[in-house]
């Protein structure tokens, strides 16, 4: 579904993704794991079109997306849910997520997303900057859901979430992959990406040098753990 | 004359100079609010809608046709500005902006008085406009009047357009994450051209119901662009509602001013600006940056 080969980007001149490889089937989940600052939320912001890639290949569904422009990857059938959540913080609920509909949804209208988020439909007149991070994030994952995607982009969904919460963050990913979502998932909690993807990757210094199953993953759990994820 | 009616004859011609200001501000406000740029040539296209406003009475012998064909004309050429020239500047540091709109500002000036001459031209009011009213035994130019119910119905209209319409919905947004509102699948390239081109526009539309209370002139793009920061300064820069009690406070302070200390009108509202900044350095309901 997504195909990322060879992906460079360059912040001016430091080379921050050097070459990334990665791909995630269809109705799939891959996490992507990493120390901070190896290039996982810029490799997202590649993808989106948000940052200028200077090399490589994106491919949606085996049609090239390389280079577009932001709206365009959207409109391709790319959702994207940054770390930090960035969520309109004078709009309300209902209105972030008008935002991202821009025809009528036919998987997940907000009707439906307020029954997978029922917080979400309490404080629907609320302000983005009223409520919560757990709702926040939840917000973020309902703004992406409401454009119908093909691929999901989920950056650090877990930050600062208090773990009853990234227990109910870990249903949702597993209701979305349930219903055909294909996600790629960014983070930090080994955990929470253990229990919802379908593969594993581990990038070091902008390039994905270890992709496994779980079951492979857990086995070699502490040996990747030494080797490319604590400080 | 009594004190209610001189109170009353006082307070038409605020709210009336407040509807020309809140175009203006609202404008001003508006492009801010999306694109952070600081317009400097706000002022000078007010002028220009108040010359365009007379050419088209002359030419198409209506000011209903000159409403809606010079904030039109200005609008597109507004939009066009920014698709060929700001567009490239975006990424680049507020200076940029500052000289180009500044250099805007100096040209348009220029091709004003080369199209239209140096010396004030008259704009009539329409005739079904330009009788008095009494009210208490005072007179009061129906103009005025009229620019009251029509700067209530555009500011009401305005909010509502913002509050209610997708476009309204997508430009509130851009002001507050561009990158995501385009990450959402919405080309804010396109929403910042159409801004641009609304708020140009609605400097015009003030700039035409200006005319027939000042005549057009040269002068009036320095005392507007003036006017105009002081009223986004004051009720802060981007917020729409702001711009409306900043255009309400400017046209108080001026006409009281005028009237009871003619010498320091101009200072006084200097002071009023001042005293928000101290208290408030964002404005009365902006957000600090
Ligand atoms: N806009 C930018 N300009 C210049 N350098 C940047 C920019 N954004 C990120 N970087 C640098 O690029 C590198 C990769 O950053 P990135 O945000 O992709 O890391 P990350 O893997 O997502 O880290 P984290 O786990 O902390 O979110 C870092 O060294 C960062 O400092
Ligand atoms: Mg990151």
């Amino acid at each position: 579904m997504l195909r990322i080969a060879g992906l460079n980007t360059h912040y001016g001149a430091s080379h921050v993704l050097q070459g990334v490889d990665l791909e995630v089937p269809e109705g799939s989940i891959g996490a992507v794991l990493g120390r901070n600052g190896v290039g996982k939320s810029t490799m997202m912001k590649t993808v989106m079109g948000l940052v200028r890639p200077s090399g490589g290949e994106v491919e949606l569904e085996g049609h090239n997306i390389f280079g577009w422009a932001p709206h365009r990857v959207a409109r391709a059938g790319v959702a994207y849910v940054p770390e930090g959540r960035l969520i309109f913080p004078d709009l309300t609920v209902v209105e972030n997520i008008k935002v991202a509909e821009r025809k009528p949804a036919k998987d997940w209208p907000v009707d439906r997303l307020f029954e997978v988020f029922p917080s979400l439909r309490e404080r629907q007149g609320n302000r983005g900057s009223q409520l919560s991070g757990g709702e926040q994030q939840m917000l973020a994952i309902a703004r992406a859901l409401v454009s119908d995607p093909k691929v999901m982009l989920l950056d650090e969904p877990s930050q600062g979430l208090a773990p009853l919460v990234v227990r109910e963050l870990a249903n949702v990913i597993r209701r979305m992959r349930q219903e055909g979502v294909t996600i790629l998932l960014v983070e930090q909690n080994m955990k929470l990406a253990e229990a919802v993807a379908n593969r594993l990757h581990v990038m070091v210094k902008g390039k994905v040098v270890y992709s496994a199953d779980p079951e492979r993953f857990r086995d070699e759990e502490a040996e990747i753990r030494s080797r490319y994820l604590t400080v | 004359m009594d004190t209610l009616a001189f109170i009353l004859t006082q307070c038409v011609n605020a709210f009336s100079q407040a509807a020309l200001l809140f175009f203006l501000g609202c404008g001003l406000t508006l492009i801010f609010g999306i694109m952070r740029i600081v317009n400097f040539a706000h002022g000078t296209i007010y002028m220009a809608g108040a010359y365009l406003g007379y050419t088209s009475v002359r030419w198409l012998g209506g000011f209903v046709a000159a409403l809606m064909v010079a904030p039109i004309v200005v609008g597109v050429l507004g939009v066009l500005f920014e698709l060929f020239i700001l567009r490239r500047l975006y990424g680049r540091d507020g200076n940029a902006f500052l000289m180009v709109t500044f250099g805007l500002a100096l040209v348009l000036g220029d091709a004003v008085q080369v199209v239209w001459g140096a010396p004030p031209l008259q704009v009539p009011p329409p005739a079904a406009l330009a009788g008095i009213a009494f009210f208490l035994d005072e007179p009061f130019p129906v103009y005025r009047l009229f620019l009251i119910g029509f700067g209530t119905v555009m500011a009401i209209g305005m909010w509502q357009f913002l509050e209610r319409t997708r476009l309204g919905l997508l430009i509130r947004a851009t002001s507050q994450n561009p990158d995501m509102v385009h990450a959402l699948g919405t080309d804010v390239r396109v929403v910042r051209s159409g801004v641009f081109g609304i708020g140009c526009g609605l400097a015009a539309l003030g700039g035409v119901l200006a005319a027939p209370l000042v005549t057009a002139s040269l002068g009036m793009s320095l005392a507007a662009v003036v006017d105009a920061f002081v009223i986004v300064i004051i009720g802060g820069m981007g917020s729409f509602l702001g711009s409306l009690i900043g255009a309400l406070i400017v046209a108080f302070v001026q006409v009281f001013g005028n009237y009871y200390l003619p010498e320091a009108a101009l200072a006084f509202m200097y002071l009023v600006m001042l005293t928000v900044l101290v208290v408030r350095p964002g404005g009365l309901l902006g957000k600090e940056e």
